[in-house]
């Protein structure tokens, strides 16, 4: 995943912070913080308004991106199509908006998929440990050691093109990051104190996972989403410009590209916008991502 | 130090054990018969059979399985259904372009990123340093085969400088390799910056200005030197995702690699070609962090006792 490394994008913000004495529970705290740096507020505007504009893409979107006009096609921007009309005569635009839904909701389900399974099979091996920590730490070593397109190569290829494949062969990629980070928060926590009073007082393991251990990795958890959210965008990107992905007449950003490229000769733009598209987007939740971080968990700063 | 190697080499083992089984598996529940793929339609039930024979797939999964690694053992990963050529011979074939690419791409990313690191770091708050970290953030937010795209678009289109296509000319390496290395630059340069502002605000390094030791020997001998830590790191998992993934650009430029191999066989649902590759590709990323892991506990003492799970 190209999780951000960095992050010292909010440098201002801690000092910011260390004003700050009424707290409001930590969540309030960390929103506060997290409310001083432009940046991060500019990003959030953004991420804002692409799924707003996803969501309603039927109202707005000024043509249907699947009408074609052959009269019209490889039109450069103009008063009509506001960003030009693709080979089929299609309003680029339009493509681009409905292609958001694409990208977003690749991004959401997918990490929804792998944090499931990887904060199910993280906590059971972080408060278990003995087999059960030696089986999944082993399959968290053999699914990471794919390289991650070759892997999502790998099952599109097996599954099959398509939306639902792209979620699911997304979903199986990235689970290993979250599955490594709640196995070794939920192994400190098991180990805290309360945690052991929890079981003197005869709480069920199941009660004491999700009552007490995974409500204090939920911070770390949503940091994850966030940051994982731009790479499964990127990488279902690379998959559609393969023909691996998201299948035509379906509009989505990656396939956009690989059509646009038979024409960078004499029609260039076609190849840029949809390009431009994806990066805004990706931008938009590394930067939120990196904030919410320091503003959640500085922890996973590395 | 040896009982670390020793664990590692034999972790490395069991997971190379686990990807030719996942692999494997893989290939074996992609939909359609491999041999009437090959054979077309109108083979006769006969040839079929016999080609299965041929090719040992009557024999149980197990059997296949085992065979399959007892052939990788051996380097010989079966033949390419369409071209009859052996996969390894294939795969040693177009290894030197990828080699050829990723090194430039990499050499590329170390030079740039470390420097852009250092200076971003010693800038810190400037205009520079901004400028930066902007641009690195927008390096990884891009994706590789549209900066390919552009690269194309502009300096082989309409300025002219480079070949878009093809390994021809010398030159044809230097769009491909600035393409792929533009993300490495980013990621790199984001994590030296890091790493040398934390070093920069250790005591000894006050100490050595206080001596009255030249700025650049600071920087470079007392600083950059420990810094290096988790460059290394990075630039080591970075390695084997520059070998891995130099598949999308090798695609744009129609580079004869690995990768292009690669996307090739998935479109020409090339069986054994695909499995090659994949089990390389596989093979070269878990080495190289292999690699990574020990030159780093020979660097840093701390890890051969520390990391030991």
């Amino acid at each position: 995943m190209p999780v951000p490394t960095d992050g010292n994008m909010p440098d201002q913000m801690h000092d910011m912070s260390t004003g700050e004495s009424a707290s409001g529970g930590f969540f309030v705290d960390s929103v506060v913080r997290m409310s001083g740096n432009k940046l991060v507020i500019l990003s959030l505007l953004v991420l804002a308004l692409l799924i707003v504009s996803a969501i309603f893409a039927p109202w707005l979107a000024p043509y249907d991106p699947t009408e074609q006009v052959l009269a019209d096609s490889l039109q450069g921007p103009g008063r009509k199509h506001l960003l030009g009309t693709d080979e089929m005569g299609r309003d680029i635009l339009s493509r681009i908006i409905y292609g958001a839904r694409i990208s977003l909701s690749v991004g959401f389900v997918s990490q929804l998929i792998a944090c499931s399974i990887g904060v199910l099979l993280g906590s059971l091996a972080g408060y278990y440990g003995g087999l059960a920590d030696t089986v999944v730490s082993r399959a968290i070593e053999i699914f990471a050691a794919f390289p991650e397109l070759l892997f999502a190569i790998g099952i599109m290829f097996v599954l099959g093109p398509g939306v639902i494949n792209v979620f699911i062969a997304l979903g199986l990629l990235s689970w290993t990051q979250y599955a490594r980070l709640v196995r070794g928060q939920v192994m400190q926590l098991r180990e805290m104190e309360y945690t052991q009073a929890c079981i003197v007082c005869g709480g069920s393991n199941a009660r004491i996972i999700v009552r007490h251990l995974l409500p204090n990795c939920m911070s770390t958890i949503i940091v994850l989403v966030t940051l994982g959210i731009p790479g499964a965008i990127l990488t279902e990107a690379s998959l559609s410009y393969i023909g691996l992905g998201v299948q035509p007449p379906t509009a989505s950003w990656g396939q956009m590209i690989s059509t646009a490229q038979q024409y960078i000769s004499f029609y260039p733009y076609y190849s840029i916008t949809p390009g431009v598209a994806i990066i805004i987007t990706v931008l938009a939740f590394n930067i939120f991502g990196d904030g919410l971080r320091d503003a959640l968990d500085p922890r996973l700063r590395d | 130090m040896a009982s670390y190697i020793l664990k590692r080499l034999s972790q490395t083992f069991i997971v190379l054990l686990g990807i030719s089984l996942v692999t494997f598996i893989l290939m074996n529940v992609v939909p359609g018969d491999p041999v009437l793929l090959m054979l077309e339609k109108r083979a006769t039930p006969e040839a079929v059979e016999r080609i299965r024979r041929e090719m040992g797939l009557d024999k149980p999964k197990t059997t296949q399985y085992l065979n399959f690694v007892a052939g990788a053992a051996r380097l010989d990963l079966g033949r390419s259904y369409f071209t009859k050529e052996p996969v390894m011979t294939a795969l040693s074939r177009r290894f030197g372009v990828t080699l050829r690419l990723a090194s430039s791409a990499y050499a590329i990313a170390m030079v740039v990123g470390i420097s852009l690191g250092v200076a971003s770091a010693l800038q810190r708050g400037r205009v520079f340093d901004s400028l930066i970290r902007g641009g690195a953030v927008l390096g990884i937010s891009a994706p590789v085969f549209w900066v390919a795209i552009i690269l194309q678009m502009v300096f082989g289109l309409r300025l002219g400088l480079f070949p878009i296509s093809g390994i021809r000319s010398p030159n044809s390496f230097v769009l491909p390799a600035i393409a792929l290395g533009l993300r490495y630059v980013a990621s790199i340069s984001r994590v030296t910056r890091t790493s040398m502002l934390e070093v920069i605000g250790q005591d000894y390094i006050r100490t050595a200005r206080a001596k009255g030791l030249a700025e650049r020997v600071v920087i470079l001998k007392h600083a950059l030197k420990n810094a290096l830590i988790p460059i290394i790191t990075l630039a080591g998992t970075e390695l084997g995702n520059l070998l891995a993934g130099s598949m999308l650009t090798e695609w744009v430029f129609s580079i004869p690699g690995i990768g292009k191999l690669m996307v090739d066989s998935i479109l020409m649902r090339d069986l054994p070609m695909l499995q090659g590759t994949v089990l390389y590709v596989a093979v070269v990323f878990v080495v190289s962090n292999l690699v990574v892991d020990i030159s780093y506990a020979f660097i840093d003492p701390r890890i051969r006792y520390a990391r030991g799970d």
